[in-house]
């Protein structure tokens, strides 16, 4: 984890008033400490990815809200998934084997014909 | 923010090796702290030159830079970490959306999908579903339980009980499923079957061969000589049961249907067994004593006595 001054002198193309905004957006967040912001691994990796969204994929500022929210739920659900594998791979065999044939295959609802 | 080393020497990031050796020694030339006595800042931007050339020069380092693996001066940079290799770990709940479905129950999870509301309209197939996991328990009845049937209560955890029915005729180490008193199913399958060993206590008096029971039942001499009735116990309660006149020992008395309690049930086969009692008796040895029998008996007539 990283202070506030520290990581805009560290990371280069982060702007002081940006950063600002994003946190005060919710877009970033940072925990509260002593008058400053402490900036986590998972923070620091999130500024990264939205300087680039900005920078690189020219995504602007108002088009953000969208982008972060819905690769929010990308890793919601991909959190979830992850939980439930590992919870199936905990169960014996059987179950595994029982889980495994009651997966639907990925070819749609059948179509009903006469 | 530091110059990049190709800004330094005034070059391209995709100059040749030739043309950054060719700036390199033109500058060098320049800024050379021996050509420029007394003037600081032409020593400080040579070290600089040589820097960005020691850097640039050397394929390999110019490679790990172009790669973002050094920094201008050459020092690693950590390996990038990006966002995904956080937001998939602990971390990642950091940025849960608000709102967002707490799935640590798994109803709360098939509902999440609408596999529940699939579920009741009975389309099965869709969604997650297995049967739940058997339970093994062993359970201990007596004798006239496993011989007439009952209920009897298994523990299964604390506070919770199971009345289980046994049913008439059980064998000792015989298992019982309980369809559904297993674990509950996952996503709407079947719960487990709970899988009972039973175990059949010995009972004091009673044995049991096939769908019989069988009974040692002590009569003493008068009963067997004289014939009586008497009450004797079944697996269904006492009975009265006639003694024939003249019984003996071994003699075998058929009590129909009060054996084990099936659909059609086995009997209670009660063996004789002649007690002569208090054998002191005096009146009973005097009475012996001047007993002279018609027809002698020898009950070890047949055999050998060597």
């Amino acid at each position: 984890m990283i202070a506030l001054d520290e990581l805009l002198r560290q990371m280069k193309g982060l702007d002081r008033r940006d950063l600002l905004r994003w946190v005060e957006n919710r877009w970033v967040l940072p925990e509260r400490r002593n008058q400053t912001w402490i900036f986590h691994e998972v923070d620091v990796a999130r500024i990264e990815l939205i300087l680039e969204i900005r920078q690189e994929f020219a995504i602007d500022e108002e088009a953000l809200p969208l982008v972060l929210g819905l690769l929010d739920q990308v890793y919601g659900l991909r959190r979830q998934l992850r939980r439930m594998c590992d919870a199936l791979a905990a169960q014996p065999p059987e179950v595994q084997a029982a889980v495994k044939h009651a997966l639907p295959p990925l070819t749609g609802p059948e179509i009903p014909h006469d | 923010m530091a110059q990049t080393p190709y800004e330094v020497l005034g070059v391209k990031p995709d100059a040749s090796a030739d043309e950054i050796r060719k700036t390199y020694r033109m500058l060098a030339k320049q800024f050379h702290p021996d050509i420029n006595p007394g003037k600081p800042e032409a020593e400080a931007r040579f070290k600089e030159i040589s820097a960005a050339y020691d850097l640039l020069s050397d394929p390999e380092k110019r490679a790990r830079y172009d790669r973002g693996e050094i920094d201008e001066t050459g020092t690693e940079r950590p390996p990038r970490g990006y966002y995904r290799s956080h937001a998939e770990g602990a971390q990642g709940w950091h940025y849960q959306p608000e709102g967002e479905m707490d799935l640590s129950d798994l109803e709360d999870l098939f509902a999440a999908f609408g596999s529940a509301g699939r579920r009741r309209r009975g389309t099965a197939g869709a969604e997650l579903r297995a049967r739940g996991a058997d339970r093994h328990f062993t359970l201990t009845i007596d004798f006239v339980t496993a011989a007439t049937g009952g209920k009897q209560r298994l523990s299964l955890a604390p506070e919770e009980w199971l009345d289980v029915t046994i049913p008439a005729g059980v064998e000792d180490g015989q298992v019982l499923r309980l369809r559904g008193k297993g674990g509950p199913g996952f996503g709407g399958g079947p719960a487990g079957d709970a899988l009972i060993e039973v175990h059949v206590a010995p009972h004091p008096l009673f044995r049991r061969d096939g769908d019989n029971v069988l009974l040692e039942l002590p009569v003493s001499v008068a009963e067997a000589v004289l014939g009586a009735r008497v009450s004797v116990l079944t697996v269904t309660g006492p009975v009265t049961m006639t003694i024939p006149k003249g019984s003996d020992t071994g003699r075998q008395l058929r009590l129909r249907g009060k054996g084990i309690q099936k659909k059609t049930p086995g009997d209670e086969i009660v063996t004789l067994k002649v007690f002569i009692g208090h054998s002191s008796d005096p009146e009973l040895a005097a009475f012996l004593e001047k007993w002279a029998p018609q027809h002698p008996f020898d009950p070890r007539q047949g055999m050998p006595t060597a």
